[in-house]
């Protein structure tokens, strides 16, 4: 299963990649019909593989330059929670005491913060971009993981190696990132590949209420217009695409992070 | 055991928490290009006009002096007037929070039951092409967005099947003189049915998986296998032996993710026009009528806060091999 997910992102990876130069119109030119009026709502066909939207735009263009958003505001987050958690985790584990002591109570303040209604709370402040949502996971999405790197830490800094490099007189710099780090990577990695998935879904999310940025054309986006319009009541073929996708990258995700987890923990294998 | 001074520095969090968070809300809101008061006056005001509503407001004082005030009010359960409503935002509020409320925790219930009951049977069926296969439809449904789901859901019973109202609470015409009255009328269900249905496919993963998970875990220990050895049926070492012990961590993750679950409403309460907390604050935001975008976000931070202690109260009650805050 863990192939299947990892097929899954590279598939979308690669159409992220090369889609500016397959998509057969731009994302937001319109279609005519013959007599001049738009190609409104038009049902899948041969020069329209998914139809069109009510604005007459292609579906299938919008979809495949979506993959990029969607692609990028993935491996940010991912990439953000994952440098971001382990970084406070380990230094709250090694150090212990006060700094353990504040920080933790951070995680639990800012725990507090429902993500979709503070993404939105940003954008209403500063104005809609992609940027407010990889700035609430970066705020909001690290806790987990700064948590469960922090406990993991707890005890391996009591094993005899990190007492002998101790004794040798390792820096703590040293002994986090030669001693420590490299036996919390792999749960990281994990919180990493869900990660990926929640930045997807939570930018989706954003842009379907409204909030994100309508020049740039994402899955969010496009379900947004569905719903707006209401034309998603009729045209199944503007609605599934889009969706369709996101729970695919999700799942993919899901599932590389889990597979991930079965080969560096072998006791989660099925006999 | 539970600590009474666990929970004394665990209430005290949480009163902290709640006290920054909405601190950080009132500062950030601050923040809005042109200022808290730019959906209020307009341009075409005249100057004194625009200047006597600044001055009723407060708005000439020095931040501090307005953020105590401020403070000093939402103590006293005062959030001020609506801009858009002209009425007082804290009522307002409480009648969006009982709808929330309302949709949310009939799915919870219903997502719980249900999630409890096929992740004890998907466990049973560990390695068989049944349980991969059902795995595959549990993870795939739980990637699924919910607000795509709730389209899709819409798409066939009410647009196409036309079974079911596009959206709302009540139909037109339809009034109740009392609480009971409103939420217990065929109309609210009627209503409330497709939501809640969207909403139980998203929260029954969580449980299922948990449940499936600690099922794994306590099918081998040996009581199991001196249940089975003593010829019970499968149906009785499952429910009597092994389900039993391996409810506990679903219990507590119900709380959490009630605490999680409230932000995600904004999406469903968009979806089916609920007139829940969630929409509110996202066409208060939009309508730049911060006053209940505030208090909204905050009573959502709060639900969120509240829920993540009980849990963690729960815990040290449900479970006697935990003991927290000990050391």
């Amino acid at each position: 299963m863990a192939v299947a997910g990892l097929l899954i992102i590279l598939f979308y990876l690669v159409l992220a990649v090369i889609s500016p130069y397959i998509i057969p119109y731009g994302p937001y030119e319109r279609i005519y019909m013959l007599d001049g009026s738009w190609a409104s709502l038009q049902p899948p066909s041969l020069a329209h593989p998914l139809g069109t939207t009510d604005s007459g735009y292609d579906v299938l263009s919008q979809l495949l330059l979506g993959s990029r958003i969607a692609m990028f505001v993935g491996i940010l987050g991912a990439f953000m929670v994952a440098v971001i958690g382990t970084t406070v985790g380990i230094v709250a584990g090694y150090y212990g005491g006060w700094i353990d002591e504040v920080v933790m109570r951070l995680v639990d303040i800012l725990y507090g913060l429902p993500f979709i209604p503070f993404v939105i709370v940003l954008a209403t402040v500063f104005g809609a971009s992609v940027w407010n949502i990889i700035f609430g996971v970066a705020l909001l999405y690290w806790l987990s993981t700064a948590r469960v790197i922090r406990s993991e830490v707890l005890t391996v800094r009591e094993r005899p190696y990190v007492e002998a490099a101790e004794a040798a007189g390792a820096s703590d710099f040293r002994i986090m990132t030669v001693h420590i780090l490299p036996n919390v990577i792999p749960l990281s990695a994990l919180y990493a590949a869900i990660a990926v998935g929640y930045s997807i879904v939570a930018q989706a999310s954003v842009a379907f209420l409204g909030f994100g940025d309508p020049s740039v054309p994402s899955w969010g986006v496009m379900l947004q217009r569905a719903f707006v319009t209401q034309s998603f009541g009729q045209a199944w073929w503007w609605t599934i695409p889009p969706g369709l996708s996101i729970t695919l990258v999700v799942m993919g995700a899901y599932l590389v992070g889990r597979g991930y987890e079965e080969v560096v923990n072998p006791q989660l294998q099925e006999k | 055991m539970v600590n009474k001074r666990y929970i004394a520095r665990r209430l005290a969090l949480m009163v902290l928490s709640i006290f920054v968070v909405i601190t950080i809300l009132f500062f950030l809101f601050r923040q809005v290009p042109g200022g808290p008061m730019s959906a209020f006056t307009n341009p075409r005001m005249s100057q004194a006009a625009r200047q006597a509503i600044i001055e009723q407001y407060g708005l000439n004082d020095p931040l501090w002096r307005q953020y105590l005030r401020y403070m000093v009010n939402v103590v006293q359960l005062d959030f001020g007037q609506s801009f858009y409503y002209g009425s007082s935002v804290s009522s307002l509020i409480f009648d969006r929070f009982v709808n929330t409320m309302s949709l949310m925790l009939t799915a919870f219930v219903i997502s719980y039951t249900v999630g409890t009951y096929l992740g004890a049977q998907l466990g049973w069926l560990r390695g068989t092409t049944k349980e991969r296969a059902g795995m595959v439809v549990v993870l795939f449904v739980r990637s699924m967005p919910v607000f795509w789901t709730g389209m899709v859901v819409l798409y066939v019973f009410s647009f196409q099947l036309g079974l079911f109202p596009i959206g709302g609470m009540r139909g037109t015409g339809a009034s109740y003189t009392t609480m009971a009255e409103k939420f217990l009328s065929t109309d609210f269900l009627y209503h409330v049915a497709l939501p809640v249905f969207t909403l139980c496919t998203y929260y029954t993963g969580l449980p299922l998986l948990l449940m499936r998970n600690n099922l794994l875990e306590v099918l081998s220990e040996s009581y199991i296998d001196t249940a089975r050895a003593k010829g019970l049926t499968s149906r009785r070492v499952l429910f009597v032996h092994a389900a039993r012990n391996a409810i506990l961590p679903v219990v507590t993750a119900f709380a959490i993710a009630i605490g999680f679950a409230v932000g995600g409403q904004v999406l469903i309460e968009t979806v089916y026009s609920w007139p829940g907390l969630g929409r509110e604050m996202v066409q208060a935001s939009l309508r730049s009528d911060y006053p209940v975008a505030q208090a909204a976000f905050a009573l959502l931070s709060v639900i969120v806060i509240t829920m993540n202690f009980v849990a963690d109260i729960a815990y040290t009650y449900l479970d006697p091999r935990v003991s927290l805050g000990e050391s």
